[in-house]
């Protein structure tokens, strides 16, 4: 079945952006219904009739006012809709539940989880290949990184997507999931021949099976 | 209408008497200075080379432009078609809950059959073809990169990277800047010549260059660039990234040999309109796609340096071993730094694409409604506001990339503001057509599709002006689709309207309405099939610049999409022959085109056609706005600029 709108969102405070872009799909929407409507009526109405001249009129400074202003006041008014989301959004979690440092290297993503000391750089730390687990409800804070050129990590489904760059960590990337299953993330930049197909997954499990899994990795 | 034109003429012939002589005096000198240095082909006292090749009259090398931007948009063209090809059939993988594998489909008549792709049996003049690249050590290039007529990704990122600089740099800013700026100018403003005819032809001479060096990067070993048209640091930066060489260099070198030539020209076009105004052409009664050009010309004066000296380091980087663009855990430089760079200059590009559409359309819709425009002073103030707050946005290309997001929100704020002259063009448009009397010749029906295409370009881009809903659609289709609608829709249709209105002033001769309209009808029709789904490929989270989309288990939906978008785009590709035909046909067969043939008041239409060296037997005398039509009480539906206030009486008073 062809998708014509976003895919789903499992992401529990990412609501904001699908909204947003509902507002602004109605607002555009009515604007290009008016506009392309008052064209095709002028287009009939004004269409040249043997005998008709012309009225000739050279502008209207009251018009004119008044349509800078409206526009200015809705976009200016979107603005403010989005400021709060987007702090929201590319902010660093404050008391994160679980951080994982993700490595973006041609054509691969690599997650790097600190292990029980909660501790990145150290011994215990787990790499995994393309596979991201997560439990479900949890806030999780990524540290983006890259080994090589610049990639993006982007998951649909989470309304995320943020560049990684190499030799610096970047931390305006978190989630909250609130939907077991499995989800692609894509690198959304171009990285060279093999960025068509670099895809990683992130698998959000319930607390249980997340438990079970951190049990299986990291054996006592 | 008629005898409106007799009388005018007439006047002409009285008031400017005893000026004509003196000037026909200085023409005649010309050509005799000409004529020293005369060759065999000599009948207007040029010779061949240098009335077609080396010259220095403003209407050839606009006409040179033309020709030259045409010639690229069917490369630029072409190599879209190839990687929609891609796109349209490309290899599945079997995937978890997806379809079955399928191999992807060789070109048409160039790649090899499937039979020879399995088993190396040979069963077409292709399979025969590609058995002998193979065997050959020479054509190692076809080999490694179109392997029996597939696609592979690597020259599919050249080949989107290729289409996108070739379709900005070589095809848009050449016709719209190049060939009109250079053909309208000195006639609008009712002039004889550009101020610095041999920098006008330098400015054309240093764009083949830039043609030649880029073209020659697709010969290069390793390929010609794949980095993006936007060229990224660092994957721009070091070839073991993308495995390109030379190709990059080139790519890199001729941009800024282009941008030379940008500046030489800007810099004439910004002279020739401050200096060389006919007497009585006031600020206020230039034309508007004259305001365009002006403004464009600053635009490219001021931004086009900062991408000359952001490929000037990347070429350092890529040469001399300094790293501007590059960090290491030493130290060096920034990838940001690159696209601070490259969308500083890049945001005012944009608009330097799309202003002088607006300038055109701003010229047709009045003669085809035969009104004035409506708000010209908003008009113009509109276009100086777009060009100042292109200045102020470029972050916005940067939301996703590691820039402090607290930068965000200015960035929102001032590219959501350009929704504000935008607007204000497009309500002006329409209150030009309001109570007017809408005459649908082709041009016109350009200019109508220039301006509901920009309504859908402008309205998709308020979607990424918005951060929070741009970290999800960056770097999708959506984006994709955005620019087109703002660069084919918009400029494209505006330089076809362009071309056919112009078209008896450059030739003498009408381009043929029959085949006009069709090319305007399947261009339009073939344009939304193509890049309307491109919205929805964006909002279900196509990633751009993906050669296989198969390879993601959500986009596989979208796979008999991508293939809709491609036999649209084939068409739309084909369509453009109709174009091309009508084009040269028109020049030798066309009808014969009178002295002002749509009736306009502009000066361009007072010179006689086809427009001699110098323009003008006499410079005229601006006496009015360059939008009088149906003016009350006047008998004609138009009054030219060079019409003096009182006219002398005319046969029927």
């Amino acid at each position: 079945m062809l998708r014509w709108w976003l895919p789903e969102n499992i992401s529990t405070f990412a609501q904001g952006v699908d909204d947003l872009f509902r507002l602004i799909y109605w607002i555009t929407v009515v604007v290009f219904v008016l506009v392309i409507g008052t064209l095709i009526i002028f287009l009939i109405k004004y269409r040249h009739r043997e005998g008709h001249r012309a009225e000739y009129i050279e502008g209207s400074t009251k018009l004119e006012i008044i349509w800078t202003a409206v526009t200015t006041v809705i976009v200016f008014g979107l603005a403010m809709l989005s400021f709060p989301q987007w702090n929201n959004l590319k902010s660093p979690a404050e008391n994160p539940d679980y951080v994982v440092q993700v490595r973006g290297e041609q054509f691969n993503w690599y997650m790097i989880y600190p292990g029980p000391d909660n501790e990145l750089g150290t011994e215990d730390d787990l790499e995994l290949e393309n596979e991201l687990y997560v439990p479900e409800d949890k806030l999780v804070q990524i540290l983006l990184t890259s080994k090589d050129v610049i990639h993006s990590f982007f998951i649909p489904n989470l309304r995320q997507k943020q560049d990684t760059l190499p030799n610096r960590i970047i931390d305006t990337l978190k989630f909250q999931a609130k939907e077991p299953g499995r989800y692609e993330i894509p690198c959304a930049e171009l990285c060279g021949f093999g960025h068509s197909g670099m895809v990683g997954y992130l698998i959000v499990q319930t607390q249980e099976e997340y438990d079970a899994w951190v049990a299986e990795q990291w054996p006592e | 209408m008629q005898e409106n034109e007799n009388m005018s003429h007439e006047h002409d012939d009285d008031a400017h008497h005893d000026h004509a002589h003196d000037d026909n005096d200085t023409i005649e000198h010309t050509h005799e200075h000409d004529d020293d240095e005369h060759h065999a082909h000599a009948h207007h006292g040029e010779g061949f080379i240098r009335k077609y090749i080396f010259s220095l009259d403003h209407k050839m090398i606009g006409k040179q432009f033309l020709i030259y931007g045409l010639i690229m948009l069917f490369l630029g063209g072409g190599l879209a078609l190839l990687f929609r090809w891609q796109l349209a059939y490309p290899e599945t993988p079997e995937l978890e809950g997806g379809k079955p594998a399928k191999a992807a489909k060789p070109l048409p008549i160039i790649g090899a059959s499937p039979k020879y792709i399995d088993d190396g049996e040979v069963e077409t003049g292709a399979d025969k073809m590609w058995e002998r690249v193979y065997d050959s050590e020479k054509e190692e290039f076809i080999e490694v990169n179109m392997p029996s007529g597939l696609i592979e990704p690597h020259f599919y990122n050249m080949l989107f990277t290729m289409h996108a600089t070739i379709m900005v740099f070589f095809v848009v800013v050449p016709i719209l800047v190049g060939a009109f700026g250079n053909f309208l100018i000195p006639l609008m403003i009712g002039t004889r010549d550009m101020a610095f005819p041999i920098l006008n032809m330098l400015s054309f001479w240093l764009a083949v260059l830039a043609a030649v060096i880029m073209a020659a990067g697709f010969f290069v070993p390793g390929g010609h660039a794949s980095a993006g048209w936007t060229g990224y640091a660092p994957l721009s930066v070091d070839p073991q990234w993308t495995g390109v060489g030379w190709g990059l260099n080139l790519w890199a070198i001729s941009l800024l040999i282009q941008g030379f030539s940008s500046l030489v020209g800007s810099i004439n076009y910004i002279t020739t309109i401050i200096n060389m105004r006919a007497p009585g052409m006031t600020w206020l009664r230039l034309p508007l796609v004259i305001w365009s050009l002006f403004i464009v010309a600053i635009l490219l004066l001021l931004a086009f340096p900062v991408l000359s000296s952001a490929l000037a380091l990347l070429i350092f980087d890529r040469l001399a071993g300094t790293t501007f663009f590059t960090s290491t855990s030493e130290g060096g430089g920034d990838p940001l730094l690159w696209q601070h760079l490259f969308w500083f200059f890049g945001h005012p590009e944009v608009y330097i694409l799309i202003l002088p559409g607006m300038g055109i359309a701003s010229e047709l819709i009045p003669v085809f409604s035969r009104k004035p425009i409506f708000g010209y002073r908003s008009m113009v103030y509109a276009m100086i506001a777009i060009a100042f707050l292109g200045w102020v946005v470029w972050g916005h290309h940067m939301f996703q990339s590691g820039m402090r997001p607290g930068m965000g929100a200015f960035f929102m704020t001032t590219t959501m503001l350009i929704a504000v002259p935008s607007a204000i063009k497009t309500f002006n448009w329409l209150g030009t057509m309001f109570r007017g009397s809408i005459r649908f010749t082709t041009p016109m029906l350009h200019a109508i599709a220039f301006v509901s295409m920009f309504v859908i370009g402008g309205l998709s881009g308020i979607y990424m002006a918005n951060t929070p809903v741009d970290i999800y659609i960056h770097d999708t289709y959506y984006i994709v689709a955005h620019i087109h609608y703002v660069v084919f829709g918009g400029s494209l249709f505006a330089i076809f309207g362009g071309i056919i209105f112009w078209f008896p002033k450059m030739y003498g001769r009408y381009m043929n309405d029959t085949l006009s309209k069709i090319h305007f009808w399947l261009t339009f029709i073939a344009f939304n099939c193509t890049f309307f789904p491109m919205h929805i490929l964006g909002v279900g989270g196509h990633m751009r610049r993906i050669s296989n989309p198969m390879q993601y288990e959500y986009l596989q939906t979208f796979e008999g999409m991508n293939l809709f978008i491609t036999m649209s785009a084939f068409t739309l590709g084909f369509v453009q022959l109709i174009l091309v035909f009508n084009f040269f046909w028109s020049i030798y067969r066309g009808k014969v085109a009178e002295k002002n043939p749509w009736h306009v008041n502009t000066l361009e239409w007072e010179a006689p056609t086809p427009v001699p060296h110098g323009n003008f037997a006499q410079i005229p005398t601006v006496y009015r706005g360059p939008y009088e039509y149906s003016v009350p009480g006047e008998e004609s539906d138009f009054i030219p600029q060079a019409q003096p206030e009182h006219a002398p009486a005319s046969a029927g008073d």
